[in-house]
Order: structure tokens, then C-alpha cells, then sequence
């Protein structure tokens, strides 16, 4: 089923991404030729099976509760872009 | 037309693990801004979480003791969404399979009457950084927290009324202190409850839309909210209009909800399956060891106390309010075989001492053996009550030891025979009129004539042995 | 032949032999890639000082004696989605252009470790996500068979750097086809581990369910050497198999008497050049010939494989891009109105347009009403094309199918068209969905271009398919290297 420009900007808006007028067509039209190849499932005949979330068959990895160093603030910081008093900064956020 | 309110909690408990979640950093409270971070817990690319089973085992202790149904099989999935304290813009947390389901809390109203408020389900999750408001635009933040372990507990809209609210949060916190998964500290962010609220007509004709309340600092506030929305919904309808679905924000200091947004369109999370994280299988042994591990709740704890103590059921209910209080009463118990005059003594003298000085029980100048020393000295009418009292007071600001201050106080109540008699026999002199009122029966004139002698020993006359005395005199 | 020519197992023992230092083999590299490289860009970093430090430090230890493992003192290039600790790690993208993780991926300890030289980091398509280098935000790399052509992708940097000799060995990830693919295009062997068998922990997510890290290598010995290096199992990574070390090397065994073999239909239809048709089937011949044995079998689902990927991976992609919204690192737009909008201009700056794509078409399989319909659907189909697998590893000891459909494309030829992009990976991508591990190992030349032919084993079997390649490339001379 093809993608409207309707569906496209509902999609834009929860990936966080914006397309120019011009360049939306074009994108628009390789996602959709896209997004029909993958309807090809839909031709499957998947009753009664399970899906697959984890290919390997292990379950129940865990680690104990024990407390190691963490890393130095000025290795977390060390890739942002905005900081002040130690921490990241950012335009307020309206809660 | 009459309404009725239905309340429904959403409440996240943070766990008291050492680690967090999916990494090793610290969960300690109040470290310097982003210095218990890691790349896992700031989600850097390429990092991968890994489970801390200790997450589970409390979350599933918490099951237990809510009477819940423990999942055989679970797993994790991604819940996406964007917010700057959100560091991996998802957030690791349970779907479909929660840990735990079907649970409940019973709550006793002060009629002596119960509600049993029923739980959907308990699940982990992680949590989320903390943003700091800075100067003017700008929002400061503070990762410390992400990736702090969590249990959301979601109820059953069963809560009618602000009172059934305060109630089912005081045994809920009181349970996870208890189970020791939790500090339920709502001042420190280590419990939050939102409140998901409508009211409906008594005849079912009209209900209103509901409302999320968020922002709420403390269990008073919660019951403040829900009074308020309650009034509030209950208005709308009756002038023939209704409330929007929308999230709300408590405002504390006008004491009221703020629209924050609407909720229509409901936020499309995108939940899978965490491909990161395997599954669980949680074993009947894995349950079994923790059932057989779990503490007397305070529900049984209250019980036995009363039965066992013989004390009435509120200061029972005081008494376990708080575990280590109730530690506290049984060793007194076990030196000292007066349960009644030490949960009493607890709830009068200690109790509110403790509150005024905001000292809690590991800050107790005093050791518990020498509190039994006192009682010890009260039974044994070395002292008088009140003399123990003054004494006691002292042992609190200072942590000396009560012999000790019964000597320096010069409290020792005296029973010598000779002494007191010869005071009551120079007070009967003094009062010939008090003893005609005794023997016609004004009992009143016993406790003057007690009075005078206790005066004359500086207080210090045993005044039970005095009153028995001058009534042997005079009758 | 010069130095540059030759393999880690070669050049290992003339270390061995003291007939070279580890400081000369780094310096010849060097001099390799100053000629070469412009022509090639196969690089996004080079670090000539640390890599000529490790290998003093490297030197010493042979001047000494201490007994030393296979890739000490061997200068290898990394692909720029693992994280090497204070150092530039793109993944090809404007996006982390000036990303410097604070750790090192672990397969980047345990080459360390191993005493490897890692001498830097090279291009590959955005994010992991293409066969051609042309979605890198940075560079294009060349095929050094035909500079016109692609080395294939997304590990395409790392396969251009083995084949001109600017390498000995190069690690690259694989999705969806990424070692593998460009393995086949530029004649060289690459392998994709079984899943869970080399740890994640470090390698900037693409998908989570489908991603490992392997090898790219001039020959099978050389892959084994490096696969030694970096399998086993890591506590921080909840996906790596809890399994007993494996000597791969025990594996190189010139021999395939015995071994049935199965080869799929459906891996030689449509799209599918027949000229690479017959070369396969040329190769198979080669290994009867050396007492193998190999029956036409139908795995019928491989149809789906491609669709099931394309639902799967761009699903998972966009969840594992979200956390690039410019707050904590990454690109971040100069002008922005609120939070919002920091995010949604930083992204539709940072990211390209095969990545973008991508995330949308993840986001929308992933989206409520189209769960079921897409994402779920696909991890249904999942199963059934890894039960195809199963069954016919109860028969057979391995598969053979062709690697890649055909021989290298014009730079720019598939640009234009995302699906053409697509169909490179239909030989490969079956194999991560099912998890099972695959080699590719030279198989012969179309016009000149090498094509591969891909070993696909059954779970955890890497010594049966490390085996049967090394059986092939021992009795054939495909895997002569690209002289410029």
C-alpha cells in the first residue's frame, strides 16, 4: 500500500525528519517503490507460525549487581556539543 | 445527580539495586552531575545493555508480596520515543510480558473496614536522565539516573476516593521498605505516582474523559490532586460540558492541576521486541527461593503483634510502619516483658521526640539496653514515671546511661518504710482535717496528702507506697 | 612479488624468521597506501605514528623471544564502525564526523591483544547501510581490479585496502551481505560468523538482530588467523554465544572427500547473471573432482529473504539511529527553534539519503496499525527461512550458492535506483537472517571482474565452510591479488 504524502509526514514527524517540497516527491516515490517490494510477504501463508526475535537460543543472560568505576565526566562530556557546569545543554524543554 | 470517582495509579519505584539496570555504574543518590555515567547508560554508540538479575529478583519479590501472578516466560522491548533525558531516544522496558500481573493491595480503612485495590501488572524498565532547568531557554542535563532500575506498577482503577489513595500508597511503600527493593523516597524521585482519574454518574449516563495527572511531589499531593480533579470533572458534567483527555501537571503551590497537553492523539511508541536482550525463563525454583526468602510483611507483622503483644491494633499499625521500628519493639520485648508499657513508651516519648529532631532510628544516642535499664529501674519502683520520663529525656539529647542520670538527677524514688512513714506521719499531723475527709470517703483528700508528702521528699517518695500508707493510717 | 602482495601468514613467519622487522612492514604499507590510496580511498583515517610505536613495542617482543601470536606485529585496517578508543569513528556519516568514543570496541581489545597493528579506519557506505561506498558522506572507494568500478559495499574500504595491498587484513560487519559482497567484487575471501559468535559490543549498530563483525582477508588461512583473533564469547554483549573457543586454523584441511554439498535453485534464477551461473557450477564440478559431492536443492523461501530483510533491518536501523539527535554527541544544526526541531534539523542535516530512507521505512514497519502487517510478519517469515536452512543442513554439510549476482558495477550505475542497490545483496542476505555463518572465496573472473562463491554452514559450523574454501582455493588460483 502505497505511502501518501499524509502518511510520509506522519512518519517524518516520529523519525524526527524533515523533507524540502522539492525533494519530497522524489523521496516519496523511491520509498514507495520500496515499500512495495516488501508487501511481496504479504503472499506468505504465515498461520501458525512463530516469529523469530532472537536467532541465537539462549535465554537468560545476566550479570551480578556488582558496582564498577564509571567513566570520568570529562570522557561523557567529551563529545558535546553544548555543555555548562558538567552537564549537557539543551533549549528548554516544555514538559 | 451524584458522581463517583475512579482512580487509577501508574507508580515507578526506583529499585534499591547496588548497579543499575544494564550496567555496572553506581544507583547511589545525589552524585556530582554526570559522574556515575558510562557508555552503556549514556547509550554511546555501540554499547550494549546486559541485565542485572537482581533487577528481577526484587521486581518478582514485589510480585510476591502483592499477591501477583509471575511470569513463566518474559522479555524486554523497545519503547521509542524522543526526550533529551532519554539517551538511546528508546527506552528498555516491558511490553506485553510483564514480569508480574493480576496482583493486589488491601487496604484498611479507619472504619476497620478493607478494600483489596487490584494491580494489572509490575514490569522493569529503566530510567530515564534528569533534566535541570538552567538560566532562561535552556534545560541542563544530568544522566546520573538514566539507566537506574525500575518497577512500574499500574493498578486497577479501583481507587475511589483521596483516602483509599493515601491508604493503598502508605502500604505500598511501607511493603517495598519492608522487602527492601526500594527507598520510596517520593522527596528524592525514588517513587513517583501519576494519577489517571474520571468520574462517572452514579446511574452510568455520563462520565467524564480522563484526565493524567503528572508532577506530583508527595502522597498528600496525590490526594490533593484527585479531590480537586474530582471537583473539577464533576463540575464540567453537571453544567453539561466534560473534561478533555489530556495530561495535567500539579501545581503544589496553587494547589491545583495545569493543562499540559492533550492526549487524543495517543503517542505511537513503536514497541519490539529488545533485539539487544535475550529472553527469561523464570523457573518455579527461581520463585520458590524467593517466596521461601521473602520478610513478614507488615500486614502479618500487625497481626501477630497484636496477638502475640496484646496491644491494640493502632499501635500496631504504628509500630510497623516502619521495619526497623518494629525490629526495634521486638528486642525491647524480648529483655523487657512489658510489651504494652514499651509500645507505648515508643509512641509517646520516643516517637514524637524523633520526629521533632527529624532523628531516625540509627541516630539514637542511646542503646537499646540501656532504655531496658530504665524501664527496669521504672518497674522496680526505684524511680517514679515521671522521674523516667526526665530521665529518658536526657538519654536522648545526650546518650548517657540511665544510672548514671538517676544518680546525677537525684531521681531515685525512695521506699524506705522508716522514711516515708515518718513523712506521712508528719503530714497526717500537719492535716487532721484530710483525715476525717478520708475516712467519709473524699478519696480526692488521699492525693493531697500524697501531694504534701511527695513535696516534702522533694518528689522523690514512692507515691504509690505513700498513698497505700496514709490510707492504712486513716482507715 | 612485493611485501604489500603478500599474506598475514607470509609475512608472519618472515617476522618469525627475523627476514623483517614489524617497523618495515608498517613502513611499507605506508608507502603502499601513499601510492595507491588517492586512487583508491580506501581510508578515512590513517594512523602512521601510533601504528610505527605498536610495532617498536611489537619488535622488541620478537627481539626477545616471547612467543608471540598469529597477527603480531601485522598491520590491519579496521572499518569505521567500531569504536577505537580516542580516535575518529564515522561510520561514513556527517553525522559522526567528530565522534571520538571514550572506549574501544572489543574487537579492538582483543586485536590489540593479539598485537596487531591497527593502522586506521576505512570507508564504507553510511551507516553500514549500502553495497557500493556511494552512500558514504565522505568518499567513494575504487574496485583496484577497474577504478570505475565499485568495491562493493558496505565494507567496501576494507576490501579495496586488502586488495591494493594497503592492508594485510581488514575487519568489516556484515548485515546484510557488507564483508561478504565486496569480498566476491574485489577477489578477496571474507567471512560472516555465525551470529553471536563475535561480540557487538563497539560496533555502532546498524541492526541489531542481523549485524556481526568478520574478516576480510587475501586468503582462507588469513580469515581463520583473524577469525581466532576475534571470536568468543563477551559478557557485555547479551547476544554473544556462550560457546568453547575454536581453533579455526585446525580447520584448513585440504580436504573435501565426502562432504555433500547442497546447492539451492532458487539462489540461481532471475537477476542472477548466468555467466556467474556457470562459473558457480564450474567450482562445484572443481570440488567433485576433489571427492565432494553436491545435489540441486529448493530452500523455498529465499524468495521472501530479501523483503523480510528489508522490513527487519530498516526496522531495527531506525530505532538504533534515534539516539542521534544531537544532544550528547554527533552533528548538531547550527539553527533551531527548541528542542524539537534541534532534533529534526540535526538529523535531516547529519544523515544521508539512503539512511533516511531507511529509518522511514523502519519507523513506518514499525508503526502502530503496521506491526503486524510488516514487522511481525517478517519475524515470522524469519522462521521459515531459517527451518529452510535446518532442514537442508540435516542433509548436507554445506551450501553453495554464488556471493554476489554478478561482477562489480559502474560507480554510479545503481545510484539512482534503491532497489537495483537492493537485489546485490539476494545471494547474501538469506544467510543473516537465518544467522547461519558464510565465507566467500574466489571463484573465477567475468570480464576481467573476480566473482566470489559463497560456503553457507550450519550454526557454529565455521570449520566445516573454513574447510571446504580452503579445499577450493588451494586446488585453484583465483585468489591472485589486483596488481596495479
Amino acid at each position: 500500500m502505497a505511502l501518501s504524502v499524509k502518511d510520509v509526514e506522519h512518519v517524518s514527524k516520529l523519525s524526527r525528519l524533515s523533507f524540502g517540497e522539492d525533494e519530497k516527491k522524489d523521496f516519496v516515490d523511491k520509498l514507495n517503490s520500496v515499500v512495495d517490494y516488501i508487501e511481496k510477504l504479504e503472499e506468505v501463508d504465515v498461520e501458525g507460525v512463530k516469529p523469530t526475535y532472537h536467532v541465537l537460543d539462549v535465554k537468560n543472560v545476566f550479570r551480578d549487581d556488582e558496582v564498577k568505576p564509571s567513566f570520568k565526566r570529562k570522557d561523557i562530556l567529551s563529545n558535546a556539543p553544548d555543555a555548562e557546569g558538567g552537564c549537557f545543554r539543551v533549549p528548554k524543554v516544555v514538559k | 445527580m451524584e458522581f463517583k470517582t475512579i482512580v487509577g495509579l501508574e507508580i515507578h519505584s526506583e529499585l534499591k539495586t547496588k548497579s543499575k539496570i544494564f550496567c555496572s555504574c553506581t544507583t547511589e543518590f545525589g552524585g556530582d552531575v554526570n559522574t556515575q555515567c558510562c557508555p552503556v547508560c549514556m547509550g554511546l554508540p555501540g554499547s550494549l545493555p546486559v541485565v542485572n538479575k537482581k533487577v528481577l529478583d526484587y521486581a518478582i519479590k514485589a510480585g510476591l508480596a502483592f499477591d501477583c501472578d509471575i511470569a513463566s516466560y518474559s522479555k524486554m522491548d523497545r519503547k521509542n520515543y524522543f526526550y533529551p533525558d532519554l539517551v538511546k531516544a528508546y527506552q528498555i522496558s516491558q511490553y506485553d510480558l510483564p514480569l508480574c500481573s493480576n496482583g493486589k493491595i488491601t487496604i484498611e480503612k479507619e472504619d476497620g473496614s478493607t478494600k483489596d485495590i487490584g494491580l494489572i501488572r509490575i514490569h522493569i524498565e529503566e530510567d530515564t536522565g534528569k533534566s535541570l532547568h538552567g538560566l532562561k531557554d535552556v534545560s541542563l542535563l544530568d544522566y546520573n539516573r538514566s539507566g537506574v532500575g525500575l518497577i512500574e506498577i499500574v493498578t486497577h482503577p479501583d481507587i475511589e476516593t483521596p483516602e483509599e489513595a493515601g491508604l493503598f500508597l502508605d502500604e505500598l511503600k511501607s511493603t517495598l521498605e519492608y522487602l527492601e527493593v526500594s527507598d520510596v523516597k517520593m522527596e528524592q524521585g525514588s517513587l513517583r505516582c501519576d494519577v489517571n482519574i474520571n468520574v462517572v454518574s452514579k446511574d452510568g449516563s455520563v462520565k467524564s474523559r480522563i484526565s493524567e495527572i503528572k508532577n506530583l511531589n508527595s502522597f498528600k499531593a496525590v490526594q490533593k490532586a484527585i479531590d480537586y480533579e474530582a471537583h473539577r470533572h464533576t463540575e464540567l458534567l453537571k453544567a453539561g460540558k466534560n473534561s478533555e483527555k489530556d495530561t495535567r501537571r500539579w501545581d503544589s503551590e496553587k494547589n491545583r492541576t495545569v493543562f499540559m497537553r492533550s492526549k487524543q492523539h495517543v503517542e505511537d511508541y513503536r514497541y519490539f521486541p529488545e533485539p539487544d536482550i535475550v529472553d527469561f525463563e523464570i523457573s518455579d525454583e527461581w520463585i520458590q527461593e524467593i517466596r521461601d526468602n521473602l520478610p513478614e510483611l507488615p500486614k502479618a507483622k500487625k497481626e501477630r503483634f497484636v496477638k502475640e503483644f496484646d496491644i491494640p491494633a493502632y499501635d500496631a499499625h504504628v509500630l510497623v510502619s516502619d521495619k526497623k521500628l518494629a525490629h526495634y519493639f521486638e528486642a525491647l520485648c524480648a529483655d523487657f516483658n512489658d510489651p504494652k508499657l514499651i509500645s507505648n513508651w515508643i509512641m509517646t516519648e520516643m516517637l514524637r521526640r524523633m520526629n521533632l529532631e527529624e532523628v531516625t532510628l540509627d541516630d539514637l544516642k542511646f542503646e537499646e539496653k540501656d532504655l531496658v535499664v530504665l524501664f527496669e529501674q521504672m518497674a522496680q519502683n526505684k524511680i517514679s514515671n515521671n522521674a523516667g520520663k526526665k530521665v529518658f529525656r536526657k538519654m536522648f539529647e545526650t546518650g548517657q546511661k540511665p544510672l548514671e542520670l538517676i544518680e546525677l538527677m537525684g531521681l531515685k524514688q525512695i521506699s524506705d518504710d522508716d522514711f516515708i512513714e515518718g513523712l506521712v506521719t508528719e503530714v497526717l499531723d500537719e492535716n487532721p482535717e484530710a483525715i476525717e475527709d478520708i475516712k467519709n470517703g473524699k478519696d480526692r483528700a488521699v492525693g493531697y496528702l500524697v501531694g504534701q508528702v511527695m513535696k516534702k521528699s522533694k518528689g522523690k517518695a514512692n507515691p504509690q507506697m505513700v498513698s497505700q500508707m496514709i490510707k492504712d493510717h486513716c482507715l | 612479488m612485493e611485501i604489500y602482495d603478500l599474506t598475514i601468514h607470509e609475512v608472519r613467519d618472515l617476522l618469525e624468521k627475523k627476514e623483517i622487522t614489524s617497523v618495515a612492514l608498517v613502513e611499507k604499507v605506508f608507502e603502499r597506501i601513499d601510492a595507491v590510496e588517492e586512487d583508491m580511498a580506501s581510508f578515512l583515517a590513517l594512523y602512521k605514528e601510533e601504528a610505527l610505536e605498536k610495532a617498536e613495542v611489537m619488535d622488541a617482543k620478537y627481539e626477545a623471544g616471547e612467543p608471540l601470536g598469529d597477527l603480531a606485529g601485522i598491520p590491519i585496517a579496521i572499518k569505521d564502525n567500531m569504536c577505537t578508543i580516542g580516535k575518529k569513528t564515522t561510520c561514513g556519516s556527517k553525522m559522526l564526523e567528530n565522534f571520538v568514543p571514550p572506549y574501544d570496541a572489543t574487537v579492538i581489545e582483543k586485536l590489540e591483544d593479539a598485537g596487531a597493528i591497527i593502522i586506521g579506519k576505512t570507508n564504507m557506505d553510511e551507516f553500514a547501510m549500502g553495497s557500493s561506498t556511494e552512500n558514504s558522506a565522505f568518499q567513494v572507494s575504487k574496485n583496484p581490479w577497474n577504478l570505475d568500478y565499485v568495491p562493493g559495499g558496505s565494507s567496501g574500504g576494507s576490501a579495496s585496502a586488502v586488495t591494493a595491498g594497503e592492508a594485510f587484513g581488514a575487519l568489516g560487519s556484515d548485515t546484510g551481505g557488507s564483508i561478504r559482497q565486496p569480498a566476491s567484487l574485489c577477489g578477496i575471501v571474507g567471512i560472516k560468523p555465525t551470529y553471536g559468535l563475535v561480540s557487538r559490543y563497539g560496533l555502532i549498530a546498524y541492526a541489531s538482530s542481523l549485524d556481526q563483525i568478520g574478516p576480510l582477508s587475501k586468503d582462507v588461512e588469513d580469515a581463520a588467523i583473524m577469525l581466532n583473533a576475534i571470536a568468543g564469547h563477551d559478557g557485555r554483549d547479551s547476544t554473544s554465544a556462550p560457546k568453547e573457543k575454536v581453533d579455526y586454523k585446525k580447520a584448513l584441511v585440504n580436504d573435501v572427500k565426502g562432504m555433500k554439498i547442497g546447492v539451492p535453485k532458487e539462489y540461481f534464477g532471475e537477476g542472477v547473471n548466468p555467466k556467474v551461473k556457470s562459473l558457480i557450477y564450474k567450482a562445484l564440478e572443481q570440488l567433485v573432482a576433489l571427492g565432494a559431492e553436491y545435489e540441486e536443492i529448493s530452500l523455498p523461501y529465499t524468495e521472501y529473504a530479501l523483503p523480510t530483510y528489508y522490513i527487519i533491518a530498516p526496522a531495527e536501523c531506525s530505532s538504533n539511529l534515534a539516539r542521534f539527535d544531537g544532544i550528547r554527541y554527533g552533528y548538531r544544526a547550527e539553527k533551531f527553534e527548541g528542542v524539537d526541531d534541534l532534533f529534526t534539523k540535526s538529523r535531516t542535516e547529519g544523515f544521508g539519503e539512503e539512511v533516511k530512507r531507511r529509518i522511514m521505512m523502519g519507523t513506518h514497519s514499525l508503526a502502530s496499525g503496521y506491526y503486524d502487517a510488516y514487522y511481525n510478519r517478517a519475524m515470522k517469515v524469519r522462521t521459515l527461512i531459517r527451518e529452510d536452512f535446518d532442514k537442508a543442513f540435516e542433509k548436507y554439510d554445506c551450501i553453495i550458492t554464488p556471493t554476489a549476482p554478478d561482477k562489480a558495477f559502474k560507480i554510479g550505475e545503481k545510484t539512482d535506483d534503491p532497489l537495483a542497490m537492493y537485489m546485490s545483496d539476494i545471494c547474501t542476505v538469506p544467510v543473516n537472517i537465518a544467522g547461519v555463518p558464510a565465507i566467500s572465496v574466489p571463484a573465477g573472473f567475468i570480464d576481467d571482474m573476480p566473482i566470489g562463491m559463497q560456503i553457507i554452514g550450519q550454526h557454529f559450523d565455521e570449520e566445516t565452510i573454513i574447510k571446504v574454501a580452503y579445499t577450493f582455493e588451494q586446488n585453484t588460483d583465483f585468489n591472485k591479488r589486483a596488481i596495479l
